[in-house]
């Protein structure tokens, strides 16, 4: 296989064009997208790229068939992507639902700029946490995974392939403007460097004739790919464990939906992953995600330079998230600071996982710039 | 052309397991199936190699009664969903099956763009003028003054003439019959699936329930008789002047061309970039 850029060496580039790459070496071969910025840059170099590795990047009439075509394309059997920013991930919200409820492998970048509306196109936010989670409508579970540097853009991006294929769901990659257009050292591996998963398929014909059922149970169904003789019919209404729409039998409905976020939820330990520096004696905690991270953890080095038991919890994988570890980390802390480019997003999830067993405080920064590591002190030592 | 008997048909396509289907008594929705399934029995097509898609509405559940594999998708999306599956897997053949108000409204965008991109996709497009499974409202076809349960006192609004539509948009096959063309129905749906890239077979079908009910046609053969009163074969109609063609609506063929479709497109294109980056000569 032959690649459109350098493998197995560092270059220097920007999170967009990080994704991009990423993308290919994962396995993807189709992209479908519509320019927004600032998320255009992964569509411009999967239109480079695309071609090279005999895969499709087309640009689609809007977002919402954006998404339509890369499930179309991941039920014909493709690894597929679409990217985005937050006026076009609205759009996303309903084919984002059909392919949790068809169960669709596909990856969706949301590169976040400020909002709501046109907000700030140049600018980056974190205002698309709560969407990311809950923005399609019904009850339902999704991957949503916040990369803090350019490297995890690339890293995640595999990983959010990875997982999608897994576990048969879509999986969010949510990146902000800073991510996409910093240029940072990427190390981009060798092909044979990278652990690559691919969806389970049906081993015979009765796990063919099952495409929503737990025959290996572990919640997680083979994948009849289209063409490949299963006759299998996908629907977004309630289907029994054959696709057979099933809408007014509440055990079915309960069943198939129960099932779809268990899959998720049972393999959280998987799934979820994030990093700690300075816990183990921590008084105060600073719970963070994405680029925001990076200020973060500096506040926390400069507080312990200064004395201060600070401690830091960068989350890498927004959901599922993991309520009981914040939890135990409240029992722990005195107080958990949270610091996020919105009105209180994250926050949320943290101060639920808390359960009053610690103090939450939001430190919260909307406009597009980022907190900087003394704004964040400021507030901790007051 | 020889016809089997609808049992030989039914019982080599349909899904036993999904049966009764979920039409009213009088829809046209059946025969149009019966069509497109007699058109790939005669064609001798794959039943493996062929995806139905379809988006929301009446016509929209007919994928779940044939034994292929299907993707009933959101509504009006059905064909950027087949965007992806026939790009990915180009020995796919695709058929849609849409109602108007799914094709025309809500998917009127993607409609005008998979026909400009000329995606090879085979249209089955079933206009009643009605959205028939939410209760009768009325759709971009439905012709002025007649009324739906959003305009109980008559249309207002101008109808799409989605065939001309289509002919517009570049499609490379457009061809418009009512159920009751049982021949030349077939004989569309066969020329249809044979070509490259967008074509479309628009019928007309009776919604005694949804439509009819509403403007004093409360059964089939009423409808029967107003599709033969407002409808002018393309023969004729090229005769008729302007103010004689009002209220009416054209049947026939009205487009057969052969435009490269979207995947002979594409495979070019990819030749071309790798030409350009010099990976190959």
């Amino acid at each position: 296989m032959r690649y459109p850029f350098v493998v197995g060496r560092s270059d220097f580039i920007q999170g967009d064009e990080a994704i991009a790459r990423a993308a290919i070496l994962a396995g993807c071969r189709f992209y479908a997208g519509y320019p927004i910025t600032p998320a255009s840059e992964i569509f411009e170099a999967m239109a480079l790229y695309m071609p090279l590795v005999d895969g499709v990047s087309i640009q689609m009439e809007d977002e919402i068939a954006s998404v339509a075509a890369i499930i179309g394309a991941s039920w014909a059997g493709a690894k597929a992507m679409t990217a985005t920013s937050g006026p076009g991930f609205s759009l996303m919200q309903e084919n984002i639902g059909y392919a949790i409820m068809t169960e669709t492998p596909i990856v969706i970048v949301n590169v976040q700029r400020g909002g709501p509306s046109t907000g700030q196109p140049t600018l980056a936010a974190q205002g698309d946490i709560m969407q990311a989670i809950w923005g399609t409508h019904g009850d339902h579970s999704l991957i949503v995974l916040s990369p803090s540097t350019v490297q995890e853009a690339f890293d995640f991006t595999i990983r959010a392939f990875n997982l999608a294929e897994k576990y048969r769901t879509p999986v969010i990659l949510l990146t902000d403007a800073e991510i996409a257009h910093m240029r940072e050292r990427v190390y981009i591996p060798n092909p044979e460097e990278i652990e690559t998963v691919s969806r389970k398929l049906p081993a015979n014909e009765e796990e063919a004739r099952l495409p929503f059922g737990d025959p290996h149970g572990d919640g997680v169904p083979p994948m009849p790919i289209f063409g490949r003789g299963y006759r299998t019919y996908v629907t977004g209404l309630t289907h029994d464990e054959h696709g057979h729409p099933k809408t007014v039998e509440p055990e079915v409905h309960e069943r198939l939906i129960r099932r779809i976020i268990d899959k998720l939820e049972r393999n959280k330990a998987d799934i979820i992953t994030y990093e700690t520096f300075g816990l183990e004696d921590a008084e105060v905690a600073i719970v963070a995600t994405g680029i925001v991270s990076r200020s973060a953890m500096s506040a926390v080095k400069m507080l312990r330079e200064r004395g201060v038991r600070a401690g830091f919890l960068k989350l890498n994988t927004i959901w599922p998230f993991d309520f009981e570890m914040v939890e135990k980390l409240a029992e722990r802390v005195r107080k958990i600071y949270v610091p996020e480019m919105n009105m209180g997003q994250l926050y949320h999830l943290v101060r639920e996982g808390a359960n009053g067993k610690a103090e939450v405080e939001l430190i919260s920064k909307i406009g597009g710039e980022v907190h900087t590591p003394m704004e964040i002190i400021e507030r901790v030592v007051g | 052309m020889y016809l089997k008997s609808s049992y030989e048909i039914r019982d080599k396509y349909l899904r036993k397991d999904m049966l009764p289907t979920i039409f009213c008594p009088g829809c046209g929705i059946g025969s149009v199936l019966q069509f497109t399934l007699r058109a790939i029995d005669d064609l001798g097509l794959n039943q493996d190699e062929i995806v139905w898609v379809s988006g929301i509405g009446c016509s929209s559940r007919v994928p779940g009664f044939v034994n292929f594999d299907g993707l009933h998708t959101t509504h009006g999306r059905a064909l950027a969903f087949a965007t992806g599956i026939k790009l990915t897997n180009p020995d796919l053949r695709i058929i849609a099956f849409m109602g108007d108000g799914d094709a025309a409204a809500i998917g009127g965008n993607h409609f005008i763009h998979a026909i400009r991109r000329n995606l090879d996709v085979t249209v089955i497009l079933i206009n009643n003028f009605t959205y028939g499974m939410t209760g009768g409202q009325v759709a971009p076809t439905t012709l002025k003054g007649l009324k739906g349960t959003t305009a109980p006192y008559g249309q207002f609004e101008n109808p799409f003439d989605i065939a001309q539509l289509a002919v517009a948009a570049g499609a490379n096959y457009v061809a418009r019959w009512t159920v009751f063309n049982y021949l030349q129905g077939i004989n569309s749906v066969k020329k249809a699936l044979q070509k490259e890239g967008f074509t479309l077979v628009e019928f007309l079908s009776p919604c005694p329930i949804g439509f009819g009910r509403r403007n004093r046609m409360k059964t089939s053969p009423e409808l029967i008789r107003w599709y033969q009163e407002i409808t002018v074969p393309l023969a004729k109609a090229k005769n008729m002047k302007p103010e004689e063609l009002e209220g009416k609506i054209v049947i026939g063929e009205f487009v057969d061309r052969d435009r490269p479709g979207l995947v002979r497109e594409y495979q070019e294109y990819i030749k071309r970039a790798k030409k350009m980056m010099g990976w190959e000569g």
